[in-house]
């Protein structure tokens, strides 16, 4: 055997085991791909206004999404109607980098009437589908940048005894379209005796209304032990009680995030003041999950749906879409050719210059 | 010159009695009439007739609007402790619960009626959900009017108009929503609101400040006059303390009934896993400036209130709408009614 074949043989196979085909590597670089191109997330929130929704975001990302943020008088949240404010922000820890977009949505359930307020958030949900649904079906697909809704933290008011009916109408209009995790949000006002009672009701109304939420996967049987008993403990708690600070408090002798009152201090960070830690946990060990099942499931009705639809519109569609295109590609052309006409008359301008010169 | 002849039995004003004697002999005063020995009497008389208050609770479900009543009067006088305790559903629409109870503490006995109003601001569409709850007050003074214009009419009217409303503010810790601003602009100028932040172990001290701040601006904003409404003070003492408490409005409460050891000492609180809560101790939260507010200080003036302007303001209004069929009705010619106005 020659030199060469000798080299030949030795690229594909590791000295070590003999049979080794080297494949195994892959993962480390779809891990190397994936960090360099980073990851991108977005996440809604929704609820009434004063719930702690953005203290929260801050809380969970340590950033502050809000810095120039202004909370109308009661004059003004009158005439308001339901805004969509997206705020993305670039996070980095260890190298891995993400573009988190909240999505957040003033203005939900503030009016006297909030008959509508939802349809302008379902229709921004949908907006984002269509616009995937548009480059995924174009011509450079290279470069899509998904702003699809991946979660929808829902916050429910702990002061109420369960789901309100704004809370059931909403969640069953968004359950298809988007993952709802369902939030206790400022859970400090709650005994834990009154928080037991009131996730068991929300989860018994949940129940009644078949709302569908978003239910994290079941361990792997080859995953170890902590690891299951860590999903069985999350689990349980849905939905999470939570409350979240940015202030450092010192309590016990070391410097803690949380809410100083008269009677006490609450640590966000502890297990046994909320469910923070927990909701923290599920969210990062579960985004990848989360992507998937907005890919997999939501994205993927919303695509069946929407093509449905598109053919049933007008009598003979095909014909149409070619009409369609090659009107489009007409535009395209003239554009084109305008374009063309305005790059040549500012050469010829910059040639009278550099001739007058 | 001639001095009040003052007869022997008839001593200086002594706390027990008016012929009662005092220690160490009679004293005779000469300048002393006797008059001020009325408030013994009206004291002795309202003993036996006892007092009435009502009040009205209107907020959103789940704002503790039955514990904080039940912690106000120390006793179970709200709905859901006297009904059976089944699920609480919200209502569909607005309805108007009363619960009457007869109280009694040394000697002195109030009919106590608690006015509910579940269903308010829980649906979705919440709007005019104010009206049920105006028709209600406004039908109270038709009929206690009802009862005054009468030919041969009660010596007491029961009094069943609505003294007090309690309207609970939920602890956002932003400002007023536009439910609140319209509920409090068109009820205030019927009956006395009183605003309480609800469930304020929510909020830290700051928070607690601002939001309160907050709130007085958008009252003041919206022209809401809440009791103590500042036109009302009659005079210059009446004003400063009522300034005070203008200052402390709304108020920050939290409810409970249930009883907790702490210090060695039993305390109504709310127990939790960073510390217990003291439904009384000033410092956690203010409920015992309402409960002060409302049972030991204002009362009265509460009621006088109720009574003398927002009643008279209702009665003025119907009897001018219909002048003329309420006389005719009832016999009298119009003139002579306003010689019986009270």
């Amino acid at each position: 055997m020659s030199q060469a074949d000798k080299m030949k043989q030795g690229q594909f196979t590791n000295p070590e085991t003999p049979g080794y085909v080297g494949f195994a590597n892959l993962p480390n670089q779809v891990h190397r791909k994936s960090v360099k191109k980073g990851f991108e997330f977005t996440l809604m929130v929704v609820g009434e206004s004063g719930l702690g929704k953005s203290t929260l975001i801050n809380s969970l990302f340590l950033t502050d999404l809000y810095p120039e943020r202004v909370i109308p008088g009661a004059a003004e949240k009158i005439e308001r109607t339901v805004q969509i404010e997206a705020s993305t922000v670039e996070i980095e820890e260890r190298g891995v980098k993400l573009r988190l977009t909240v999505v957040d949505t003033p203005g939900y359930g503030d009016a006297i009437n909030s008959q509508d307020c939802f349809s302008t958030i379902i229709s921004y949900i949908d907006d984002q589908f269509e616009r995937y649904l548009h480059d995924e079906s174009g011509l450079n697909r290279r470069h899509i940048v998904d702003n699809r809704v991946h979660c929808c933290f829902y916050f429910i008011s702990p002061l109420g005894h369960g789901l309100k009916p704004l809370d059931v109408q909403f969640m069953k209009a968004i359950h298809n379209k988007v993952n709802v995790v369902p939030v206790i949000a400022k859970a400090d006002t709650l005994t834990l005796r009154e928080r037991e009672r009131l996730k068991r009701r929300i989860l018994d109304e949940i129940d009644e209304h078949g709302i569908k939420i978003y239910h994290l996967p079941d361990a792997e049987s080859d995953e170890d032990e902590d690891f299951k008993e860590q999903t069985r403990i999350l689990k349980a708690s849905i939905p999470f009680a939570v409350v979240g600070s940015n202030q450092q408090i010192e309590a016990k002798g070391k410097k803690v995030r949380g809410r100083l009152y008269p009677w006490g201090v609450v640590e966000v960070e502890n297990p046994e003041h909320n469910d923070f830690l927990k909701l923290r946990t599920m969210l990062i060990t579960h985004m990848q999950d989360l992507q998937e099942v907005t890919q997999d499931l939501h994205y993927e009705n919303f695509r069946s749906e929407r093509l449905k639809r598109g053919g049933r519109k007008g009598p003979e569609p095909e014909e149409m879409d070619k009409d369609m295109i090659l009107q489009e590609k007409e535009a395209e052309l003239r554009r084109m050719q305008e374009m063309i006409a305005k790059m040549q008359a500012q050469m010829q301008k910059q040639g009278d210059g550099e001739g007058d010169m | 010159m001639s001095e009040a002849v003052v007869p022997d039995n008839m001593m200086s004003p002594a706390v027990g009695g008016l012929y009662g004697e005092k220690a160490g002999g009679p004293v005779v005063d000469f300048s002393y009439v006797g008059i001020d020995a009325i408030l013994e009497q009206m004291r002795r008389k309202a003993m036996k007739q006892g007092f009435e208050l009502n009040i009205m609770v209107v907020g959103q479900s789940g704002l503790g609007k039955s514990t904080l009543m039940n912690t106000l009067f120390k006793s179970k006088v709200s709905r859901k402790s006297v009904l059976a305790t089944g699920q609480e559903k919200i209502p569909k629409t607005i309805e108007i619960k009363s619960i009457s109870h007869d109280i009694e503490e040394k000697g002195v006995r109030m009919k106590l009626t608690v006015i509910d109003t579940p269903g308010f601001g829980d649906q979705i569409n919440n709007e005019n959900c104010w009206q049920p709850i105006m028709k209600f007050i406004n039908d109270q003074y038709e009929a206690y009017l009802q009862e005054e214009i009468n030919i041969n009419r009660k010596k007491r009217i029961p009094d069943s108009r609505v003294h007090c409303c309690i309207y609970f503010i939920p602890p956002t810790g932003h400002s007023l929503r536009p439910l609140d601003v319209e509920f409090m602009r068109r009820l205030s100028k019927v009956v006395n609101i009183v605003p309480v932040i609800a469930k304020a172990d929510t909020l830290t001290l700051e928070e607690r400040d601002f939001f309160k701040k907050k709130i007085r601006e958008d009252l003041r904003a919206n022209g809401i006059d809440v009791y103590p409404q500042k036109e009302f003070d009659e005079d210059t003492e009446d004003r400063m303390i009522n300034e005070k408490i203008r200052e402390m409005i709304p108020f920050a409460v939290v409810g409970s009934d249930q009883e907790y050891q702490v210090n060695g000492r039993r305390l109504l609180g709310r127990k939790t896993k960073w510390g217990t809560i003291e439904v009384e101790n000033i410092a956690h939260c203010e409920f015992a400036y309402l409960r002060d507010l409302l049972i030991r200080t204002h009362m009265q003036n509460i009621k006088d209130i109720t009574s003398s302007i927002h009643y008279e303001m209702y009665r003025v209004r119907r009897l001018n709408e219909n002048n003329t069929v309420v006389a005719h009705a009832n016999g009298i010619p119009e003139h002579h009614l306003a010689a019986h106005e009270m």
